[in-house]
């Protein structure tokens, strides 16, 4: 599914270069749960950046669900966005003036479904996330842990090769974290290919397998027991 | 993504910020409207001044004789002659000029005298309000009949009917036989503050000066190129002399005068359009603002699959929207402008259908331009810098 090889990014601030990954090779075959784990600035969020094409490496391969796609331009790297990957942020990111069901449109909606598609879809989405419900309130009306889940359901709504979560329970309690991890864990169980970064062990522990980074180089590469 | 929703998106986020939204469309809004309202003026301007222009005869030739040396002028007889023979020329009146004071009683009143014939309520589109216009028997004659100005008998005789009275024109008496219908005034001067009597009378009343002034009906708006060509010809022959007289034609005058209120109305949407300019730095301004407000949004929407062009159309159509109500705003502003504007001094505000869609065309087509360099903008943020900007 993921094929990383060598993997590197070197940012430039003015005269400066910041080595921020060194040559990282992975693979994480159909249907795995993996966490990324490493202390801030050891260059996870650079990977998850990477992994989901939202910047492309200075160095090494990526290959995404049998196709490469680290030498990609911009507007390809979008539709490798829209169609193999799901996001989930630490901060939701969801668009405030949207309701849920909207929200979850928004992947299909630049994919060019058309209407009724898209808002049957976003609907079993929700569902599937448990707020069949919340189909139309907007994030403001919604809890933290609500919010995740829409954000899980729009992830989901593209039926993506992987999905990405970048420190998903950041935000929230521990009870709500708890219920975000036990999503996870049901879509995992359901055959989904999922990477979630943290730097939480509990979070981490979830996982089947456990990636940790240090100072942008993969240190460690174990199955959870 | 198709247009549909993108229009929705970008109406999403004109509804966002109702106010702010309100506020830029005004600045088109006023742009428009300035242009609108000042383009109707100049044409309802324009439209009335042809209305008078026309109004003073159809085809209608003005010659103007200036002589040369002790020769001044023309002999009611020889402008008679002048299109004796031409058959273009419909009609013709010798027109003899001067000033006089007409005494009515114990009122006198100083007016404009026109001695001329019968000729020239046909070639100038006069009629008699009572009684007679002149009667060609009364120029070979040497009749002292008079036709009154409106403003004539208005100062002279109040109420009373004039047709049938008697009239001193500087200590000459003169039967009133008719009394003209309003004119109206126009560039000629005023048509109601005139006495005619009959050419031949004319000149022995203000000293035999003679005609300086021909006015000739032509045919077909062929015939008055041909007729100035002639009658230019046989002037320059009468007087030795190509200066010693001057022909207008009506269409010449038009021409002129469409020329000179085109340029004014150019020059006033040109000045109004400088609104319309400012509108657009304003929507540029505002989307620029909306661009830096919204980059965590434009972040996410990248994430989730945006391409650029995704990005860039949304932004344009949002400040093309802006610019578009602004404008649809600013034409039903001008029109109403225009019209109460034109009621206030008096003319009817036209409004040319092409005008109103150049306007709403151009508006739209500001809201692209300025709309152009911030919507580039957005789509070109780098989507890891948008999604971290707080």
């Amino acid at each position: 599914m993921i094929r990383v090889e060598n993997l590197s990014k070197t940012y430039r601030l003015g005269t400066v270069s910041v080595e921020a990954l060194r040559g990282v090779s992975f693979h994480i075959a159909p249907g795995e749960f993996v966490a990324v784990i490493g202390p801030s600035g050891s260059g996870k969020s650079t990977l998850l950046h990477l992994l989901g094409c939202l910047d492309v490496p200075t160095g090494g391969t990526y290959h995404l669900d049998g196709s490469e796609v680290s030498r990609l331009r911009p507007d390809d790297l979008a539709r490798i966005r829209n169609r193999k990957v799901g996001f989930v942020f630490q901060s939701y990111n969801l668009l405030p003036r949207l309701t849920a069901v909207e929200n979850v449109e928004l992947p299909l909606l630049y994919r060019g479904v058309r209407p009724a598609a898209r808002y049957a879809r976003a609907c079993e989405c929700l569902e599937r996330v448990g707020l069949g419900n919340r189909l139309h309130h907007l994030p403001s009306q919604l809890s933290g842990g609500e919010q995740q889940r829409v954000a899980i359901a729009r992830a989901l709504a593209g039926d993506p090769a992987v999905i990405l979560a970048d420190e998903p329970t950041g935000n929230l309690d521990s009870r709500s974290g708890g219920e975000i991890m036990d999503l996870f864990a049901e879509l995992h169980a359901a055959g989904r290919t999922l990477l979630v970064v943290t730097h939480d062990m509990a979070v981490a522990r979830r996982a089947q397998r456990l990636l940790r980074i240090q100072d942008g180089s993969l240190v460690g590469d174990e199955r959870v027991a | 993504m198709d247009l549909l929703a993108s229009v929705k998106v970008a109406l999403g986020g004109i509804l966002a910020n109702k106010l702010r939204s309100f506020l830029t469309m005004l600045g088109v809004t006023i742009g428009v409207a300035a242009v609108i309202g000042l383009v109707a003026i100049g044409q309802g301007t324009q439209n009335r001044i042809r209305a008078q222009i026309e109004s003073l005869g159809s085809y209608l030739l003005t010659v103007n004789i200036r002589g040369r040396g002790a020769q001044t002028a023309l002999s009611y007889q020889e402008a008679r002659d002048l299109t004796a023979d031409l058959e273009e020329a419909v009609a013709t009146a010798p027109v003899v000029s001067g000033s006089v004071t007409v005494k009515y009683g114990t009122r006198e009143y100083d007016t404009s005298l026109v001695g001329t014939d019968h000729n020239l309520a046909e070639v100038r589109n006069m009629g008699v309000d009572r009684g007679r216009f002149l009667a060609p028997l009364d120029v070979a004659y040497w009749q002292n009949v008079a036709v009154l100005g409106q403003t004539v008998v208005s100062e002279l005789f109040g109420f009373t009917n004039p047709v049938g009275e008697e009239v001193k024109i500087n200590g000459h008496t003169f039967l009133v036989v008719g009394v003209l219908s309003p004119q109206g005034s126009s560039m000629m001067g005023s048509g109601d503050d005139q006495v005619i009597v009959p050419a031949t009378t004319a000149q022995r009343l203000v000293g035999s000066r003679g005609v300086r002034t021909v006015y000739v009906k032509g045919r077909d708006p062929a015939a008055v190129d041909t007729l100035m060509a002639a009658i230019g010809e046989r002037l320059t022959t009468r007087f030795r002399d190509a200066d010693a007289f001057r022909i207008f034609s009506q269409t010449q005058m038009l021409e002129t005068v469409t020329q000179v209120t085109g340029t004014m109305t150019m020059m006033l949407a040109a000045i109004a359009a400088i609104s319309l300019l400012v509108g657009g730095i304003g929507i540029m301004n505002i989307m620029l603002v909306s661009v830096t407000e919204r980059t965590r949004e434009i972040g996410i929407r990248k994430a989730l699959g945006a391409r650029k062009r995704d990005i860039l159309v949304q932004f344009l159509i949002e400040s093309a929207v802006l610019s578009g109500l602004g404008g649809i705003a600013g034409i039903v502003v001008g029109l109403v402008l225009a019209r109460a504007a034109g009621g206030v001094i008096g003319i009817s505000a036209a409004i040319p259908v092409t005008t109103v869609l150049l306007a709403f065309l151009f508006s739209a087509g500001v809201g692209i331009f300025f709309g152009m360099y911030p919507a580039n903008r957005a789509a070109n943020l780098d989507p890891i810098q948008a999604l971290r900007f707080e």
